[in-house]
């Protein structure tokens, strides 16, 4: 047992989790009420928001000052949103439910959709990561796009995009969600495909945004079956009246908000977009493709755990789509070779692991939320680094073209290096808390989906270390004429501050500001003990990890890296290099289907019945009357096809009348 | 009825007919004017005397509201439906009559032709445009075809409002034909919706006797009094609304009733296009709402089955074809025919809730439709108007305020939230879904999804395509049209943010007298 006493010793043991069952939120106070900085709260979103507006309505004017501006006002915004924490960390803590209501958008009758906010928890640690990280990354663009012509267009969307996020978390109602929800899905959209002189780009931000909308739809019916069913779309309203509602509503109610999460987190099966939104500017990828706008699935899912809570059938799905992207996106994370596309397969998976944690329900939301906010710390900073390494070497992305850059670029190096720590898994790192507690936590309540997700741990250090030692280790690979150089410090500071958050954002939320005290009385928690004990189960999530980052160290750093990708891999590496064939799959299933239905839909409107008059006209063998109607056409086809649909409504109706 | 006997006339409501008497007095005058008015001054008269009758009607509509009663023996019928529908026609006109006094984007003119008699290419027209000759006949046939508008949704039996469907249509079909550029499709647009609106009128009426032959009388109310005598539905009641129905889905342009839309669209001069696709939309729409809801919703349950067929036909050809188009007047026309299929979910569903949502998602569509109409009137080139989609390439690096002007109406088609399209697609979903039509809306919910594909891809192309040579080439409107789009734009933004006060309008009006 002295192992297992000198890791109790030496581990960090606490997960976060709140010490007891915390009663939730009852009370909801006004922002009046509340008073202070409350009633401010709207400047949150409408400073950003005018930020875009102010760029994109002055335009060339601005070009000089626009992107000062552009980094000021989230900055403004953070600042706001920390007094704002202060002051809600002062409020008792069955209070810290605060809304403001903008303006009434009530209509038709009895919907209630107010303009209004809510600050509770929740939506104070969303507005922290994405003011946070969201001002970091404005700064580092400053670098990163210098020498862009359309710099100041880039900012105007960033910003957009950063009011349209603070909206979709701020929302008080379902509606307001939606709002933002289409808004950080059209900034994505415009934002992927800021390079739009590259084709691959162009498709990309097309194919994010179709793919996006499929999930928007589950969304917008979502709501509307809200709507109808509990006469409003108001959080508070609706997860009060959900117990009254039969399970089979709520059931469709959660998997309609699923698709929508789905479709926003780039979760099977709707994940094939992410990978190509990589062709975005790094900054993009950092702040929209991986520390915010993807997890707004889970953030849409955790919110809704009133419902979720309420349907077993709902809340299984959360959980077996949380383990098959972990797996799909750690797969795809080993076999990529192009640094960013590595990173998405990253993402992929760590959101797979907020899914699983989600999916737990009670037992995991608050480790969910956990991992998300480490997440979007070290995987911004990951992607920053990476940016880093791209802009010195001529936007250079295959990691086979990279080998040896810790001499180059030292700053970078140390970033990534934390960025690494942060995700690995490594004691006292950033998931070395949150990853383990939804680890635990599955543990508890569904064996199996806590053993693949301790499995893919194991392969998240593997990829991380092939990612690390392909880059900066080994021997240089770069071509002649590549002449790698460290960043401007105005890319380098956001980097090394996010690298902090990485190393220590998990002992700050587990020792200093609990964050499971924090937001159980939002989520709800309900202890649930691992089928493993802790000590034990602590040293396999090491060993596990270590086993990673050695077989990746092995492979990758020890060994030459062969410039070009060899192709006599296994069937694994293949798929993985394919994305698992996600493109292949929506082609065949949907996209083809698709353009063939169009396609024959219009052929069929311009010209078939045409072709049944000529046909008929063939038949009958009336050389002449085949002649004039070749010649006339149109408008008698058109009076056919009036005539055909006459004697099918005559059919369907009296076909109707016989059931 | 014995020979000897007195012919008993109805009294006139003149007060409650009065928007009616007015546009349609309007209109005879200006026939006058015509004939008397020397030819410098006519245009003004014209103008002076259309805008003054709209005005005035719609004066008196407001004036009328609460009213709720049927007039001339019960032939027509003044209540909140009619009411709100006729304002919504009316205000619908004062937009387009605005674009067609439009004279600053042609060099040559108005939109119409200088004399629609001159043969396309020849001399005379030549001779006729170099001396800036106007047709101001389409002042008096616009005054009629919105006085046709306005009995036709306000049409109690079935006599009048074939009477309705009439002087709405004729006219339009003259005015199909008149475009000033591309005479021959304009012709052509004409001709194709002359003969088969004739085709669909002959439906209608035989329809007409079916229904006559079943119940013994054109009343709505008396129809609905027979509908629900029976214990065996009749085979003529059935034919005879099947056959109706045929006329009603040619006017809204429901498939596959559709196919001239997308032909007469392109081809109408844009200002009668955009009457087509906003005025002709409320006031079918009307109509279709008052004959389904008082004749015949009594048996719902028998004809809705043809309502789903066509319904979600409608919607996804829509939808689906419109992501097809490259010119932008047909694409608006598939959008159109869109909007159709989702507003028969309100005809098919009869309650006062969908029926109010209805009138409120017409109002929406309608202005915001001769909106975006306005600003496909401005984007030409050396020929006249430019009507593909290539010539918007860039538009929003050229033209920032126009390209966001169109961009809302687009998002308002498409239901995208704080537009008053929003507005209206919820409610009138949610109406129809609290009837019980959970899995249309399902279905319609998919193809708006689809169909907002083909709305952003023309925001696209107008802000992130490079301009094809030097960019497009955009007319600058005299005020007339720079009000109508304007107000269109004032109307679906701030329907979309505070909608509650005309939805309250609607939902007072959520009624049809019988």
């Amino acid at each position: 047992m002295s192992i297992l006493t000198a890791a109790q010793a030496v581990l960090p043991m606490s997960d976060g989790a709140p010490a007891e069952n915390v009663e939730p939120i009852t009370a909801t106070i006004t922002a009046a009420q509340a008073g202070g900085a409350f009633p401010l709260m709207w400047l949150l979103f409408a400073l950003p928001a005018v930020g875009a507006a102010v760029l994109l309505i002055v335009g060339r004017r601005s070009d000089r000052w626009g992107y000062l501006l552009a980094c000021a006002l989230p900055i403004g915004s953070f600042i706001l949103a920390c007094i704002l924490l202060a002051q809600m960390m002062a409020l008792p803590e069955a209070d810290r439910q605060v809304t403001l209501e903008l303006w009434n958008w009530t209509f038709a009758g009895s919907f209630d959709a107010a303009f209004a906010l809510r600050l509770d928890p929740l939506s104070i640690s969303f507005v922290m990561l994405i003011t946070g990280v969201g001002s970091l990354i404005h700064i580092y663009s400053i670098g990163y796009m210098a020498e862009d012509p359309k710099r100041r267009l880039f900012f105007a969307y960033l910003n957009l995009f950063v009011a349209a996020m603070l909206l979709l978390v701020l929302a008080d109602n379902y509606l307001l969600v939606y709002v933002g929800w289409e808004g950080v899905g059209l900034a994505s959209y415009l934002l992927v495909g800021f390079w739009q002189y590259k084709d691959s780009a162009a498709v990309a931000a097309k194919k994010a945004f179709v793919m996006n909308r499929v999930g928007d739809v589950g969304l917008s019916l979502a709501i509307m079956l809200m709507f109808l069913t509990f006469g409003t779309v108001t959080f508070s309203d609706v997860f009060e009246a959900a117990p009254e509602a039969s399970e089979t509503t709520l059931t469709i109610i959660g998997l309609l908000l699923l698709l929508a999460a789905v479709g926003k987190s780039a979760q099977f099966p709707l994940q094939a977009w992410l990978l190509d939104a990589m062709e975005g500017p790094t900054p993009v990828s950092a702040l929209i493709h991986a520390a915010t706008m993807v997890t707004a699935g889970v953030y849409l899912v955790v919110r809704s755990n009133a419902i979720f809570d309420l349907s077993t059938t709902a809340i299984s799905v959360v959980l077996a789509i949380g383990v098959i992207t972990m797996t799909m996106g750690a797969w795809i994370a080993c076999a990529q070779d192009e640094i960013k596309k590595s990173l998405a397969g990253s993402t992929m998976s760590q959101i797979g692991y907020m899914f699983l944690g989600a999916g737990l329900g009670p037992a995991g939301y608050v480790f969910a939320i956990f991992h998300l906010l480490m997440h979007g710390m070290f995987k911004a900073d990951l992607f920053l680094s990476a940016g880093s390494v791209m802009h010195g070497n001529d936007d250079q992305k295959n990691m086979r073209l990279y080998g040896g850059l810790r001499v180059a670029m030292k700053v970078t190096m140390v970033a990534f290096f934390c960025g690494f720590l942060g995700i690995s898994g490594l004691p006292p790192f950033d998931s070395w808390f949150s990853k383990d507690g939804i680890i635990d936590a599955a543990l508890g309540v569904n064996v199996f989906a806590g053993l693949v997700a301790l499995g893919v741990a194991g392969m998240t250090a593997f990829y991380m270390t092939r990612m690390l030692a392909m880059t900066f280790f080994g021997s240089p690979r770069w071509a002649e004429d590549q002449h790698p150089h460290e960043s401007p410090p105005v890319m380098t500071v956001p980097m090394l501050i996010l690298s902090i958050g990485a190393l220590f954002g998990g002992l700050f939320f587990v020792y200093v500001a609990p964050i499971g005290e924090w937001l159980a009385p939002v989520t709800g928690y309900e202890e649930s003990t691992p089928v493993i004990p802790e000590i034990p189960l602590k040293l396999t999530s090491l060993a596990i990890a270590i086993i990673g980052i050695a077989l990746g160290w092995r492979k990758y750093a020890t060994k030459d890296v062969p410039r070009v990708a060899p192709t006599n891999v296994t069937i694994l590496t293949t798929a993985g290099r394919h994305e698992l064939y996600g493109n292949a799959f929506n082609e065949s299933l949907f996209m083809r289907p698709g353009q063939y239905l169009t396609r024959w839909l219009v052929w069929f409107d311009n010209r078939s019945l045409d072709g049944l008059v000529r046909g008929i006209a063939t038949g009958i063998g009336d050389l002449g009357g085949k002649l004039r109607l070749w010649e006339t056409g149109y408008a008698r086809s058109y009076a056919l096809s009036m005539l055909g649909g006459a004697l099918l409504l005559g059919v369907v109706v009296a076909t109707a009348r016989w059931f | 009825m014995t020979p000897s006997a007195p012919v008993a006339f109805p009294d006139i409501q003149w007060l409650q007919l009065a928007p009616i008497i007015v546009v349609l007095g309007a209109a005879a005058i200006e026939v006058l004017v015509e004939a008397f008015a020397p030819r410098t001054s006519r245009r003004s008269i014209q103008i002076g005397l259309t805008f003054a009758a709209l005005i005035v009607a719609f004066a008196i509509i407001v004036i009328n509201a609460g009213t709720f009663q049927l007039v001339v023996a019960g032939s027509a019928a003044v209540d909140g439906p009619a009411l709100f529908l006729q304002g919504a026609v009316v205000l619908t006109a004062l937009l387009v009559a605005l674009l067609m006094m439009e004279r600053k984007v042609d060099p040559s003119g108005d939109a119409f032709a200088a004399r629609a008699s001159a043969m396309p290419g020849s001399e005379d027209e030549r001779q006729f445009t170099a001396r800036g000759y106007l047709q101001t006949e389409i002042w008096p046939l616009f005054l009629f075809c919105t006085g046709g508008m306005m009995l036709f949704l306000s049409a109690n039996d079935l006599l009048l409002m074939f009477i309705g469907l009439e002087i709405m249509s004729l006219p339009l079909y003259l005015l199909a034909g008149m475009a000033r550029r591309r005479r021959l499709l304009s012709q052509e647009a004409a001709m194709k919706y002359f003969l088969l609106g004739a085709f669909s009128s002959a439906f209608f009426l035989y329809g007409a006797a079916l229904i006559y032959g079943f119940a013994g009388t054109v009343s709505f109310g008396g129809i609905a009094d027979a509908v629900v005598g029976q214990s065996q539905m009749s085979g003529l009641l059935l034919g005879g609304i099947v056959l109706l129905c045929v006329g009603m889905f040619f006017k809204v342009a429901a498939v596959p009733f559709h196919e001239w839309a997308p032909d007469v669209y392109q081809g109408s001069p844009t200002p009668v296009t955009a009457y087509m696709a906003a005025g002709v939309k409320v006031a079918a729409f009307g109509a279709f709402l008052r004959l389904m809801y008082v004749a015949f919703g009594g048996e719902a349950w028998e004809w809705r089955p043809a309502f789903w067929v066509v319904a979600i036909l409608t919607f996804f050809v829509g939808a689906m074809i419109g992501l097809a188009q490259s010119d932008i007047k047909r694409m608006l026309a598939y959008s159109s025919i869109a909007h159709a299929g989702f507003l028969l979910l309100g005809v098919m569903a009869v309650t006062p809730d969908s029926l109010s949502a209805s009138m409120f998602y017409l109002l929406t569509y309608a202005i915001a439709t001769v909106g975006a109409f306005g600003i496909v009137m401005l984007i030409r080139d050396d020929s006249g108007e430019t009507t593909s989609l290539d010539a918007w390439r860039g538009l929003g690096r050229t033209h920032p305020l126009l390209a966001t002007a169109f961009t809302i109406f687009l998002l308002s088609f498409a239901g995208i939230p704080l537009t008053a399209g929003f507005i209206g697609k919820f409610t009138l979903f949610a109406s129809s879904a609290a009837a019980g039509e959970g899995w249309l809306v399902l279905l319609a919910v998919i193809a708006s999804a689809i169909a907002a594909f083909f709305y952003l891809r023309v925001v696209v192309i107008m802000f992130f395509s490079d301009p094809v040579g030097s960019g497009p080439s955009v007319a600058t409107p005299s005020w007339a049209t720079q009000t109508t789009i304007v107000v269109a734009l004032i109307v679906t933004v701030v329907l979309g943010l505070f909608p509650q006060a005309v939805l309250n309008i609607a939902d007072h009006a959520d009624v049809f007298v019988r």
